[in-house]
């Protein structure tokens, strides 16, 4: 079914009227009550009133995740604490994390994308969604939570891990729906294997697979093994969290809910626009939201647009799967990790050098692993293997604290990590991803 | 104080032969060794003829290498000695982290090094002494 059939079928030249009377709206809003933004604007000598219609976007300032970072916590608010409901964090790239925070009507937008997203998948109101997404801080859980809620399903609140219970959950409720990472469907397909399960007799109909980038072999993987129809969500949780754009059963492409979240395409190092169905930047203006609204937003996801009307009656723009990133973020277990988290535990410890490499792996169980090599060097080196094993656990503890995942850290020779000209090489991705 | 030379070896093919073979270039002797395996990684003990040469070269390799201060001791090889020797260090209660022991001439002399833990602030070579054992210092272990 079609969630908000009047914002998602409107006709081009309809919406365009919408998006340009938000947008308006929102650069007067921004520029008004928070002083970040009106800095911005007056560096890049456009005024509010100059912004009639959508088109004037590209005259406005890129918003980035340092613009987040340096001016956390509350720098880019554009309310009194007291009206904002919720908050998350996720990982920031040093330091600081990335704050989010929700009114109330910020709360209802999100319920409204995320009941399109799973309309859009092929859920009716009165069926049951197991979301495995995690709930807390990560914006996953509650996200489908607020949305399933919205479109009137029945929730079965499970979180992430506890697979044995999931397995069971699905036999005893029979869920239709089931929410979580992609790489998490294709583990639990092996546990139930091992439980005399046969996952093609398994319950779920619909997945609602995201947090993470994936292929269309791993799609055809979950659908083979589980016998369902498997969907891609994307969102950030930047931007609201999950519910930023999904994929109908047509699977070519994710409808984009343009009326709230405005996309713009451009090459990642020049800042132009590129052609629609080139490959570049997704950046997106949130059109409605109060809280932290955010303009012209650096993604930094790689995806193509198309703007054609969809078999399924859509007109929003869809965008293709992620095909990468233009910063060295990677994906793991649906958590964001950036190589300088990394970098600023290990230089935090006395004696070591920033002699480090990141190998990431999916393993034969379809979960990835995350491995941290580090030099060890005539400074750091004791001659007591006591103390090297205390000094990999402090290293190995400090970085799962900063990350949220657990991590192997192994500890290697001096000058064995290649020394590269420029920029080393910080990450190996062994994941066919 | 006798030296014995640790190093950082990871535990792949050739890590090992990389060492031995600078310490052959420099005329180094490699009089006993032993190996501590942690998995991926290891520490090669090394007792030489000339442990501060062999200390410098490895460094200047950009090896991850210390020098340690060991105590040698010189055990006559009969029945019972290690177990008198350990029970002297037990009694004193001296914390042994690691040992090897060799045998120079067989029914003649063992050599016991053994690691002690905070060997400076303890007595460990006043109490092997008084328990009949002779203690080698440096030059004495490296001219064996």
């Amino acid at each position: 079914m079609i969630w908000n059939e009047k914002f998602e079928c409107m006709a081009p030249a309809e919406l365009k009227q919408v998006q340009s009377e938000r947008l308006k709206k929102l650069a007067a809003y921004v520029y008004k009550n928070c002083k970040v933004y009106k800095d911005k604007f007056d560096k890049a000598t456009v005024k509010p009133d100059k912004i009639n219609s959508i088109d004037d976007i590209k005259r406005l300032p890129f918003t980035t995740k340092v613009d987040m970072r340096d001016n956390y916590p509350y720098g880019l608010f554009c309310m009194d604490q007291k009206d904002v409901k919720e908050i998350h964090v996720s990982s920031g790239t040093t330091g600081n994390p990335t704050l989010v925070g929700y009114t109330k009507d910020d709360l209802k937008l999100w319920s409204e994308v995320m009941a399109r997203c799973l309309a859009c998948a092929g859920a009716e109101p009165g069926d049951t969604v197991q979301n495995a997404y995690g709930y807390g801080l990560f914006t996953g859980g509650l996200g489908v939570h607020y949305g399933g809620l919205e479109m009137g399903l029945r929730i079965i609140p499970m979180s992430s891990g506890q697979t044995q219970r999931q397995l069971k959950i699905m036999q005893d409720f029979k869920p239709k729906i089931i929410t979580c990472t992609p790489s998490y469907a294709l583990y639990m397909a092996e546990e139930a294997k091992d439980m005399g399960i046969d996952p093609k007799n398994g319950n779920w109909k619909i997945g609602v697979f995201g947090a993470e980038p994936w292929t269309e072999k791993m799609r055809d993987e979950i659908e083979a093994v589980w016998n369902m129809l498997a969907t891609d969500i994307y969102g950030l949780s930047e931007i609201i969290g999950p519910g930023v754009a999904q994929e109908c059963p047509h699977k070519k492409g994710l409808h984009l809910f343009s009326d709230v979240f405005y996309p713009e395409i451009i090459d990642p190092d020049t800042g132009e626009s590129v052609k629609e169905g080139q490959d570049g930047e997704l950046v997106i203006t949130t059109l409605t939201k109060q809280a932290i609204p955010l303009i012209r937003y650096r993604t930094r996801d790689l995806v193509s647009i198309n703007c054609e009307k969809c078999k399924c009656g859509r007109t929003s723009p869809r965008i293709s799967k992620i095909k990468g990133r233009t910063d060295d973020m990677i994906v793991v277990r649906g958590i964001n990790v950036f190589p300088s988290q990394i970098e600023h535990v290990i230089l935090g410890i006395e004696g070591t050098e920033p002699h480090y490499q990141i190998i990431v792996d999916r393993q034969q169980h379809h979960l990835d692993e995350v491995e941290v090599l580090v030099e060890v060097n005539s400074k750091m080196f004791s001659d007591e293997v006591k103390k090297l094993e205390e000094l990999r656990r402090k290293i190995k503890k400090e970085i799962e604290t900063v990350l949220s995942i657990g991590v192997k850290v192994t500890l290697v020779e001096p000058k064995t990590i290649e020394r590269s000209m420029g920029k080393a090489k910080r990450v190996i991705d062994k994941r066919q991803i | 104080m006798a030296k014995q030379l640790h190093i950082f070896v990871e535990n792949k093919p050739g890590r090992l032969k990389t060492i031995t073979e600078s310490l052959q270039k420099i005329g180094i002797n490699i009089r006993a060794f032993a190996i501590q395996d942690r998995g991926d990684y290891g520490l090669m003990k090394l007792i030489v003829s000339d442990p501060r040469q062999a200390h410098l070269s490895l460094a200047d390799m950009g090896c991850a290498c210390a020098l340690k201060d060991v105590l040698a001791v010189s055990i006559p090889d009969r029945p019972g000695n290690l177990h008198r020797l350990l029970g002297a260090l037990a009694d004193g209660g001296i914390n042994i982290i690691d040992a090897h022991g060799f045998v120079l001439q067989p029914n003649k002399q063992g050599i016991c090094v053994i690691e002690i833990e905070n060997l400076a602030q303890t007595n460990a070579e006043q109490v092997v002494r008084k328990a009949g054992f002779d203690v080698l210092d440096d030059d004495q272990l490296n001219n064996l």
